[in-house]
C-alpha cells in the first residue's frame, strides 16, 4: 500500500539521509569510531570526544551559546525535566513559585505538577487568544519567591512564536530565572540565549531531521546557573547528566543543527510558499479558521479547524495524509485539545481541529493533493452532519439544548 | 486507531443518510449527544399505520465509530416494530461493529437516538 503523505513534522522529522550517513560511521569496528568519550586512555576515546565537542558546537552555534553550556541528555524531555526540577531542587531555598503557561507541553506541565507534590507553588498563566503570553500577566503574577518562569518558544500545537526576548528581559530585570523549551523553534526561527537573556534551553533533536532519543540543554555559565542532577552516576557532562555518551547520537545531533542553521533562512521561505498554497487553497472553504496568532507563527505549522466536522472522521477521511487532530478521539480521554481550549476555543472548534506541519520533504503536489482531499471530505462530512444542516438553516447552535453525555 | 472492516464500510458508505420532513406525522427525530462532546446524532423513523418502521435516516456529527454506529442502526430499525426497535441494546451495535472500549459510547448515543425518534414519534400520537 501506497505511504500517506507525510504533514506531521510537528510530531517528528525523518533523518535527514546527510544526517543518517554520517550517525552511521560512528557504529561499527570497521570505521572505528564506536568509542567511549569517557575512556581517556586510547585513540578510540579521543577520537569519539572529538566528535562529540564538534557536535556540541554546532548545538551552541545555533544560539550564539559557548560549548561548555550545553548538556547532552535524551531529548527535550529530559531537558524539560532537568531544567525545571534542577532549577527547583537547588533554588528552593530562595523561593518555590514557578511561573509557566497553560499551553506549554506535558513535558513540562506535567513536571510543574510534580514539583506542586512536593511544596513547589505553581502559576499558570492563561494565554490570550492568539496564544501568545501577555506580558503584563507575568509580570504581574511575578513574585518574591519566584525562582523560574518557564516559556516555550514555539508552541508545537498552533506555531505560534512567543515573544522570549521580551519576556527574557523581564525575568533578567526582576531576577527570575528563564528557561525556554525551544524544541520546535531550533532550526526553524533564529535563537541568540544572549539577546534574549535566556538561562535555559531545552532542544530535540527529532523535530530537526536529526535521530530520536538525544536532546540537549543549555544552561547559561554567565551568570552561572546551577542545577540539581537528576540522573546520578559517573558525572559526565560536568556532573549535570550522568551516562555513556552515545557519540553516534550526538553526531547525528550536530549534523542536523549545523544543516539547520546552514539552510534555515531558504528552507523558512519554500515551506512558507507550501504553507500559503495551502491556505490560499481551501480559503473558498466556508466556516474554517486558522487556530493561533496569524502573523507571529512559524511557517511549517498550521493548524485548521473545520467547522461542524469532526476531527477524528477527518483524519480517517484523509487517511492518505499524515496529520494530527486536537479532537478528543485521538486520546482516550474525551477533552479536546488543551492548547485549544486554553485558546478559549470552543469545544467545537477545538474537536474540529487537524494540524498540518509540513517540513524538508514536502512537495508542491503533496499540498496540491491535500488541497484536492480537504475539499472532497470536508463537502462529505458536512453532507453528513447535522450541524452543518442547522448552521444553513440559520440556527445559532449556542443557543440549542443540548443533551450531554 | 485501527478501525474495524464492518466500521470502515459504514464510514466510506454510510447507509440511509438524509433528513425527513420533521412535520410529516409519521416522522420521529432523534437528536443526541453535544458538539462540545464530539458527537450529536440525529435519527429519523418513518412509521407506517400498521406501527412498523419503514424507513430511517441519519446524519451525525463524530468520530467515524459515531457514523458507522448511526448508520447501522437505521438499517437495523427498518421492518421493526417500535417496540422491537426500541429494544435494541448498545452492547449489539457494539459488537456488531467491533468498538474498542474508548468507543463504546458511540453505540450507546446511538441506542439513545433509537429511543429518542420513537418517543418523539409517540408523543405525536398520544391521542
Ligand atoms: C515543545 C515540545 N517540548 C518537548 C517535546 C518532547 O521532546 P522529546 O520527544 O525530544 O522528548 C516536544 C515533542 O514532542 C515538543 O514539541
Amino acid at each position: 500500500m501506497k505511504k500517506p503523505i507525510y504533514l506531521d513534522y510537528s510530531a517528528t522529522t525523518p533523518v535527514d539521509p546527510r544526517v543518517a550517513k554520517l550517525m552511521c560511521s560512528y557504529l561499527t569496528m570497521d570505521d572505528g569510531l564506536f568509542g567511549n568519550a569517557a575512556s581517556r586512555s586510547h585513540q578510540y576515546g579521543w577520537d569519539a570526544e572529538e566528535a562529540i565537542e564538534a557536535a556540541r558546537k554546532h548545538i551552541a552555534d545555533l544560539l550564539n551559546a559557548n560549548p561548555k553550556e550545553i548538556v547532552w541528555t535524551s531529548g527535550a524531555t529530559e531537558s524539560d525535566n532537568l531544567a525545571i526540577k534542577g532549577v527547583a531542587e537547588f533554588y528552593a531555598k530562595k523561593g518555590k513559585h514557578i511561573i509557566t503557561c497553560k499551553t506549554e507541553h506535558k513535558a513540562v506541565l506535567d513536571t510543574c505538577r510534580q514539583l506542586e507534590r512536593h511544596g513547589f507553588e505553581v502559576s499558570y498563566l492563561d494565554p490570550q487568544e492568539n496564544g501568545l503570553v501577555d506580558l503584563n500577566k507575568l509580570k504581574a503574577a511575578m513574585r518574591d519567591d519566584t525562582i523560574l518562569v518557564s516559556i516555550m518558544h514555539v508552541n508545537n500545537e498552533i506555531g505560534v512564536i512567543q515573544d522570549v526576548a521580551a519576556i527574557g528581559k523581564l525575568c533578567r530585570e526582576n531576577k527570575v530565572l528563564f528557561h525556554v523549551d525551544a524544541a520546535q523553534s531550533a532550526g526553524k526561527v533564529p535563537i541568540d540565549v544572549e539577546a534574549m537573556n535566556i538561562d535555559l534551553l531545552s532542544l530535540s533533536a527529532h523535530k530537526i531531521y536529526g535521530p530520536k532519543g538525544v536532546g540537549a540543554l543549555y544552561v547559561r555559565r554567565k551568570p552561572r546557573v546551577r542545577l540539581e542532577a537528576q540522573m546520578h552516576g559517573g558525572g559526565h557532562e560536568r556532573g549535570m547528566r550522568s551516562g555513556t555518551l552515545a557519540t553516534h547520537q550526538l553526531v547525528g545531533m550536530g549534523e542536523a543543527f549545523r544543516l539547520a542553521a546552514e539552510e534555515m533562512a531558504s528552507e523558512s521561505e519554500r515551506v512558507r510558499l507550501l504553507r500559503d498554497r495551502l491556505l490560499k487553497g481551501i480559503e473558498d472553504i466556508e466556516e474554517v479558521y486558522v487556530n493561533g496568532d496569524l502573523e507571529q507563527r512559524v511557517p511549517h505549522n498550521i493548524n485548521i479547524s473545520f467547522n461542524f466536522v469532526e476531527g477524528e472522521s477527518l483524519m480517517m477521511a484523509l487517511s492518505e495524509l499524515a496529520v494530527s487532530s486536537g479532537s478528543a478521539c485521538t486520546s482516550a480521554s474525551l477533552e479536546p485539545s488543551y492548547v485549544l481550549r486554553a485558546l478559549g476555543r470552543s469545544d467545537e472548534l477545538a474537536h474540529s481541529s487537524i494540524r498540518f506541519s509540513i517540513g524538508r520533504f514536502t512537495t508542491e503536489a503533496d499540498i496540491d493533493r491535500a488541497i484536492e482531499l480537504l475539499h472532497q471530505k470536508i463537502d462529505k462530512l458536512r453532507a453528513l452532519s447535522p450541524l452543518w444542516d442547522m448552521y444553513k438553516d440559520g440556527v445559532d447552535l449556542s443557543t440549542v439544548q443540548w443533551s450531554a453525555h | 486507531m485501527a478501525y474495524s472492516d464492518k466500521v470502515l464500510d459504514h464510514y466510506e458508505n454510510p447507509r440511509n443518510v438524509g433528513t425527513f420532513e420533521n412535520e410529516d406525522d409519521g416522522v420521529g427525530t432523534g437528536m443526541v449527544g453535544a458538539p462540545a462532546c464530539g458527537d450529536v446524532m440525529r435519527l429519523q423513523i418513518k412509521v407506517n399505520d400498521e406501527g412498523v418502521i419503514e424507513d430511517a435516516c441519519f446524519k451525525t456529527y463524530g468520530c467515524g465509530s459515531a457514523i458507522a454506529s448511526s448508520s447501522l442502526v437505521t438499517e437495523w430499525v427498518k421492518g421493526k416494530s417500535l417496540d422491537e426497535a426500541g429494544s435494541i441494546k448498545n452492547s449489539d451495535i457494539a459488537e456488531e461493529l467491533a468498538l474498542p472500549p474508548v468507543k463504546i459510547h458511540c453505540s450507546v448515543l446511538a441506542e439513545d437516538a433509537i429511543k429518542a425518534a420513537i418517543n418523539d414519534y409517540k408523543s405525536k400520537h398520544q391521542d
